[in-house]
């Protein structure tokens, strides 16, 4: 089996509101393996964002653990934290807030060698940077050119020539295409694909766009509540989907042929149920069309189904 | 007679000295109970092209320079503000994209759907009788009347689209335009209110303008597709036309060939290269050469006309040549 380069064990984030928590991301397993991405599906509010942000340590996680390599970063001091974003880096979903408008596009791209003290020679620097700038096909001219004169696609180049620029390993890509185009979110697709291969990267690639993650993930978690729902490799969870919640989901995408009108969508009623406080059971209880009575009487472990297809649902209990 | 008709409409953006050439030459029909899906990417002019047939463009900066608007037989750009107030809102109604912005966060949303009724209310309905109005709206569109009291915060984003769709069904339109109703929401909400709206659709007897840049959206409720480029329309024709039919501007195939499909396995997808041209300073000939794959020489000076095939047509020279 190839290297583990990150791992979530019971992994949780509640947070405070007033008296009550808010289970943002509760008990969730994750492994993924060197050179690989995993694809993280969900609604929004299903703590996928959270899930991302707390793997890199910007948020303090509540219990479990974040194995980086074998080592447990959620005890890490901050200057061990420093240390540790010269290998794990994110791409955030707005390439509008994500960027200072008052700084030049070189300084937004050098700023993290110039922090880590990475490359301290100026010249030497700023060659680094004209670098990585072709890397992601933005054009050398642009190097002093300011965040208000990109378009959205070019910035978003900008957050990944950023995130490249101090070489790591491992990326989060917290919805990186979603606020593009789809001619630019497919130039955008491309160059991270690319960038995966050349440099041998590890994504964990956060989106609520199922076709996206479709095409980019070797292996994809569903998410509902703040719970991994199911997980499994990329073409086994779109060929044979077991969760109630992730079929609703795969028929609800509206496909751009003339078959769309002869598929009937699997319509889930109501919306999601609120993570305060949550009840005991399965969260998707409330709105399944298949929901039993033992669905809301104990929470509902991700069990290994078939091999390496993991599914929470009283469904397959027997199997 | 149609219920819709446009007929070479071009607007423009002055700001300061640049002149944003926004909309270049529209034409389209849209017959009773028909839906038109108008497709593109950001800054194609499709909200601009929406917003001119309620004459709701920015005053001082948007102009209509050439063209008609027909709506019923009725010239609505020829009309007064007072005339076009009792057509707005009552026979044309518009669902704004982003429902969170959209509503008043200071009114209930019975107040907000009230208003409505009130403004119109043409047959001097009494207030219990609109009361009533509010509430089957609301019922319509699948929100529990008691409801109405809340404030928009208290909806969530689903919820409040559905509130925005009940205000501008209050009057039961004619026509709707409808200017990407599903882009804020999630997938599992999009799939219940694109239902919704069929459904009401079909009740209510009105004809549609989906304004989107979601293939698949077109694909599951459009009877009609025109697709902007740029200020023009590069290829009109029927769902079948589209979807069936293998021909398409190149740019069409640029936006389908840039989707990730559910179904196939494809390793790469094939964008479009490069970006939308610059509205102030548009290229010469055809406005996509610069970015087609298919680009000839007479692209870049010649203006591509339209070729049309039965209900088909497609603004590029390379069906040209197939014609003659």
């Amino acid at each position: 089996m190839a290297e583990i380069l990150i791992e979530t064990k019971g992994l949780k984030k509640y947070f405070d509101i007033g008296k009550n928590k808010l289970h943002a991301v509760d008990d969730v397993n994750l492994k993924i393996e060197k050179g690989k991405t995993l694809g993280i599906v969900g609604e929004s509010g299903c703590g996928k964002s959270t899930l991302g942000r707390t793997v890199l340590g910007l948020l303090k996680a509540t219990d479990g653990q974040v194995l980086y390599q074998g080592r447990d970063i959620t005890k890490y001091n901050s200057k061990q934290l420093k240390n540790l974003r010269k290998e794990i880096q994110i791409i955030f979903q707005d390439p509008y807030s994500s960027i200072n408008p008052r700084h030049s596009i070189g300084r937004i791209i050098g700023e993290p060698i110039l922090v880590n003290g990475i490359i301290k020679d100026k010249s030497i620097r700023r060659q680094r940077v004209l670098e990585l700038m072709e890397t992601v096909g933005l054009s050398q001219k642009l190097y002093n050119s300011y965040p208000h004169e990109l378009d959205g696609g070019r910035r978003q180049r900008v957050g990944v020539a950023r995130a490249l620029s101090v070489n790591p390993k491992f990326i989060v890509c917290d919805e990186p295409v979603s606020a593009l185009d789809v001619s630019i979110q497919a130039q955008i697709l491309n160059l991270l694909m690319d960038l995966q291969d050349d440099l041998g990267l590890t994504y964990m690639f956060i989106t609520h766009d199922l076709s996206v993650v479709k095409h980019i993930s070797d292996e994809i978690a569903v998410m509902y509540l703040g719970q991994c729902v199911e997980r499994s490799s990329s073409k086994e969870l779109f060929k044979n989907p077991m969760h109630p919640y992730t079929k609703a989901l795969l028929t609800a995408i509206p496909i751009p042929s003339a078959k769309a009108r002869e598929i009937k969508t699997e319509m889930i009623k109501g919306e999601l149920t609120s993570p305060i406080n949550p009840k005991p059971g399965c969260r998707f209880a409330s709105r399944c069309p298949q929901v039993k009575n033992e669905c809301t009487k104990a929470n509902v472990p991700l069990r290994e189904i078939k091999p390496g297809h993991f599914v929470a649902c009283t469904l397959y209990n027997n199997e | 007679m149609s219920l819709l008709e446009i007929k070479d409409l071009e607007i423009i953006y002055t700001n300061g000295k640049n002149v944003v050439q926004a909309v270049n030459g529209i034409n389209f029909t849209l017959d009773k109970k028909e839906t038109l899906g108008l497709v593109g990417e950001t800054g194609a002019g499709k909200t601009t092209t929406a917003l001119s047939i309620l004459r709701l463009l920015p005053e001082r900066t948007g102009k209509i320079i050439n063209g008609s608007v027909n709506f019923d037989g009725i010239p609505l750009l020829d009309l007064n503000e007072r005339e076009m107030q009792s057509i707005r809102g009552a026979r044309i109604a518009m669902i704004f994209q982003d429902p969170m912005t959209s509503l008043n966060p200071v009114l209930t949303v019975g107040e907000q759907i009230e208003e409505a009724l009130m403004l119109h209310n043409i047959d001097n309905e009494s207030k219990e009788e609109i009361t009533k109005r509010v509430d089957e709206i609301l019922t319509l569109v699948g929100i529990n009347p008691e409801r109405k009291k809340n404030y928009p915060h208290e909806f969530s984003g689903g919820m409040k689209q559905r509130v925005v769709i009940a205000m501008s069904l209050a009057c039961s339109p004619e026509l709707l335009i409808a200017d990407e109703p599903t882009t804020a929401l999630d997938v599992t909400i999009q799939a219940q209110v694109l239902d919704m709206m069929e459904e009401l659709k079909q009740k209510l007897d009105m004809s549609m303008i989906m304004i989107t840049h979601d293939l698949g959206v077109v694909a599951k409720t459009c009877d009609k597709v025109a697709v902007l480029y740029a200020g023009e329309i590069i290829e009109y024709g029927t769902f079948e036309d589209f979807f069936i039919n293998k021909a398409h501007h190149p740019y069409t195939e640029g936006l389908f060939g840039s989707i990730p499909s559910i179904e196939d396995d494809a390793e790469r997808l094939t964008p479009i290269e490069g970006l939308m041209p610059d509205p102030t300073e548009l290229p010469e000939g055809c406005k996509f050469h610069p970015r087609c794959p298919k680009c000839m020489e007479k692209c870049k000076t010649e203006k591509p006309k339209d070729f049309i095939k039965g209900t088909h047509s497609i603004k590029c020279h390379l069906f040209a040549e197939e014609e003659n």
